[in-house]
């Protein structure tokens, strides 16, 4: 590849597979159940994560040279603070609807243990460009568990996916519910997201035993 | 030697500095785009009014589909006929009635003994029936709740809707689900001519809400406080109005 050298295009793809930061490095997994329930719900929390974890990577690789190192957390949290509180009042101003879904998700952007982790631990030693990619990379792998996840959840839950009926209506008794078929209203709650994250990370360390801790 | 980011002064420096940049630009953010956000925040009242009367864009039994943002303001004007601001026993019609802030207005008069309280009340008309809708505004669990009830000229329950600052989400946050609010359609809120609300109740036997004169609907499970902080709502807000719509019963 041109653009990306080898070492480069590791760094995006290192943690959709065996680096994610979710099944093997174990993080972000608060709002992975949380927000779950629903595909789109996912999908939205999927692309605000990667905006505010790639510039927020950028932005404190930029000063990783003049932050002091004894303040270097408070930084890091006003770094992501600030942006969340931006893309927070530009969704309100441009994209009021799903603001008002989102609603609390917006602000739990900040608790998530990944950004934090990535700017400790990669951008601050690292040049813009490389963070860049890594905070795209690893947002992306968080991204994925979430969307893999909340597919399960809706569809097995709901019966929807996207809020589109493909298993058919389950009042009116069409589709697969004209077979006897019933939602699992458990796949909605929170525990039911921690089981298909359990199963994510068993089928990831079957296909690869060296994921495997002794 | 050490190195000039160890120094407390320059960590000093450092944290002043970066407090004004943070802080100028998210207030420039903020004002800038405040004006659009007020106007989002406009429609969207407007839509939670219209909602209680039954104008949607309501598909199945399970969402909740308001008007759509761009043609809001002109259903608005056309259901909503008359809007008044009610103050001490004075009542003045006023079209803007709606974008009077309940929450300030609460606060006001909890702070100035003195202070009559402005109340807006919107009169809708669909289908030849003429509707109250009374604004709400109470306390959750965690936050602010609030809402909108529209009663007809029986004080019956045409609908209802309620929102919420910051409910637990998938506990109290259900309150503005369908499955929550459709069963107050119907309740009547007035028992033997005395107002008394519609209580949030636990273990009346009633899931489905089949009796409609109980003054009760059934709670969420897992969200007593919100619920009861909904029924309080009610009870205290609309008794404020319900002289009033009683007058204006004899006027339209």
């Amino acid at each position: 590849m041109a653009l990306l050298s080898r070492k480069d295009s590791k760094l995006i793809l290192d943690p959709l597979t065996d680096d994610n930061p979710i099944t093997i490095q174990v993080l972000g997994i608060c709002s992975a159940l949380a927000i779950t329930a629903q595909l789109k719900a996912s999908i939205v929390m999927a692309v605000s994560v990667i905006a505010v974890m790639a510039i927020g990577n950028v932005v404190i690789s930029l000063m990783r040279n003049i932050i002091p190192s004894k303040i270097r957390i408070i930084v890091q949290l006003i770094v992501v603070a600030s942006l969340v509180i931006m893309v927070d009042q530009v969704l309100k101003a441009y994209a009021y609807e799903l603001s008002k879904q989102l609603s609390v998700f917006i602000g739990l952007i900040i608790t998530n243990c990944i950004i934090m982790g990535r700017f400790e631990a990669f951008a601050l030693g690292n040049n813009p460009w490389r963070s860049l990619l890594d905070g795209i990379g690893n947002a992306a792998g968080y991204g994925l568990i979430l969307v893999i996840v909340g597919f399960f959840r809706e569809l097995l839950g709901s019966g929807t996916l996207l809020g589109y009926k493909v298993l058919g209506d389950p009042i009116e008794k069409t589709g697969l519910y004209a077979l006897g078929y019933e939602n699992n209203g458990f796949m909605l709650l929170s525990p039911m997201a921690l089981i298909v994250i359990g199963i994510i990370i068993w089928v990831q360390r079957t296909r690869n035993k060296d994921l495997i801790e002794e | 030697m050490s190195k000039l980011t160890d120094k407390n002064s320059y960590t000093i420096l450092f944290s002043v500095v970066m407090v004004l940049v943070v802080g100028s630009l998210l207030a420039g953010i903020a004002q800038g785009l405040r004006s659009k956000i007020a106007e989002n925040e406009r429609f969207e009242k407007q839509q939670n009014i219209l909602y209680t009367m039954g104008v949607d864009n309501n598909q199945g039994t399970s969402d909740i589909s308001f008007i759509p943002a761009n043609e809001v303001e002109a259903e608005f004007n056309k259901y909503i006929v008359h809007q008044y601001v009610i103050q001490g026993e004075t009542v003045t019609e006023d079209p803007d009635a709606y974008l009077i802030d309940v929450k300030q207005e609460e606060s006001l008069a909890k702070k100035d003994k003195n202070y009559q309280r402005r109340l807006p009340l919107f009169v809708g008309e669909k289908d030849g029936k003429k509707l109250y809708i009374v604004p709400m505004r109470g306390k959750g669990l965690w936050d602010a709740v609030w809402g909108f009830m529209a009663l007809d000229q029986d004080f019956v329950i045409q609908g209802v809707f309620f929102d919420h600052a910051g409910e637990t989400p998938g506990l109290g946050a259900n309150i503005k689900e369908r499955y929550f609010m459709d069963p107050f359609k119907g309740e009547q809120v007035m028992k033997n001519g005395v107002y008394v609300g519609v209580d949030v109740a636990k273990g009346n036997n009633d899931p489905s809400n089949e009796r409609k004169d109980d003054q009760k609907v059934d709670a969420l499970a897992g969200a007593t406080i919100t619920g009861d902080g909904i029924a309080a709502m009610i009870k205290k807000d609309v008794a404020m109005y319900i002289p009033h719509l009683k007058n204006l019963n004899k006027e339209l």
